[in-house]
């Protein structure tokens, strides 16, 4: 336990605790003294980011692979196609849907923040907040897109998609080839949380060779 | 909402003091409107405690990359989408 007295616990303060963790760890117990939060909102709230996953998000883009009716309902109300197929699409009032096709390919990043449809991909990976990926994203995205190992035809048409407010993105990346045969549960084995934020294409099916 | 699709806007180009949801890099920058998408609280006035209140109308702005950047830095047909309140927004002659 700590070596000071006051009237909350927490955990000890420890010496390779980084400044920015010691820096929300101080808001974070003012904020209780304050009574503006309790432990529990924290907690609820943890336990429902990391209860989410880019499964989620991959039932929504399979299901627009296979039936194009709902890929049209999905392309015009993001949040209402996701509640039709029992998802929740969290607390943004718009959720919207870029489709990526032969032509155009969407990238989305945040560059103010980390704004991130957590609902229905999870918590972000540590590189969608890192001011490197945020600043780099927007001047020079095909260069961003190359070190992530994709590189895009100069006749495909690039956007990126600055997420700076309420409204909450995510791509539909291109179905690949070869997965005509394919259920809706196996396509949404191929879609990767990357190729959601659109860093990456949907991953074709593995085949291993004995 | 003041400005319809496909209208050209111009982002204002004024400083703001405090918390506000308009990139640096495309203040200044002439767009077009591509989704109009709904009115929410102000994240300016919010951010210090207030109800933000009133919503303030939200587009999303698409930008040439070219018109953001130096042309040569990217392809002539890529596209940056920005979501922008209408307050930072302005209509061009």
């Amino acid at each position: 336990m700590s070596d000071h007295d006051h009237d909350h616990p927490h955990e000890p303060v420890t010496a390779n605790e980084s400044p920015s963790a010691a820096r929300a760890r101080a808001l974070e117990e003012l904020l209780f003294e304050k009574g503006v939060i309790d432990r529990d909102d924290i907690r609820h709230r943890i336990d429902w980011l990391v209860s989410r996953s880019p499964a989620d998000g991959a039932r929504l883009v399979a299901r627009a692979w296979v039936d194009p009716e709902f890929k049209e309902r999905l392309l015009a109300d993001a949040r209402a196609a996701a509640l039709e197929v029992g998802l929740k699409p969290g607390p943004s009032p718009v959720v919207v849907a870029l489709e990526n096709t032969d032509t155009v390919h969407h990238v989305v990043v945040c560059t103010l923040c980390s704004c991130y449809p957590k609902a229905l991909l999870g918590p972000p990976p540590d590189w969608y907040k890192s001011l490197t990926y945020r600043s780099r994203a927007v001047s020079d995205p095909r260069g961003v897109l190359d070190e992530f190992g994709l590189r895009l035809d100069d006749d495909i048409e690039v956007r990126v998609v600055d997420s700076t407010a309420d409204v909450r993105y995510l791509v539909i990346p291109n179905r690949p080839e070869g997965t005509e045969g394919l259920n809706e549960e196996d396509l949404a084995a191929l879609v990767t949380r990357d190729a959601m934020i659109g860093v990456a294409r949907a991953a074709p099916p593995l085949v291993f060779k004995s | 909402m003041r400005y319809r699709v496909g209208q050209q806007v111009r982002v204002a180009p004024r400083p703001h003091d405090g918390h506000h949801r308009t990139p640096g890099y495309i203040k200044g920058k002439i767009g077009r409107v591509e989704r109009s998408h709904a009115s929410f609280t102000n994240p300016e006035t919010r951010a210090y405690g207030s109800d933000g209140l009133p919503e303030q109308p939200l587009y999303l702005v698409v930008f040439a990359y070219g018109d953001v950047w130096r042309e040569d830095a990217g392809h002539a047909s890529d596209r940056i989408y920005v979501d922008v309140f209408e307050h930072w927004l302005e209509e061009t002659a």
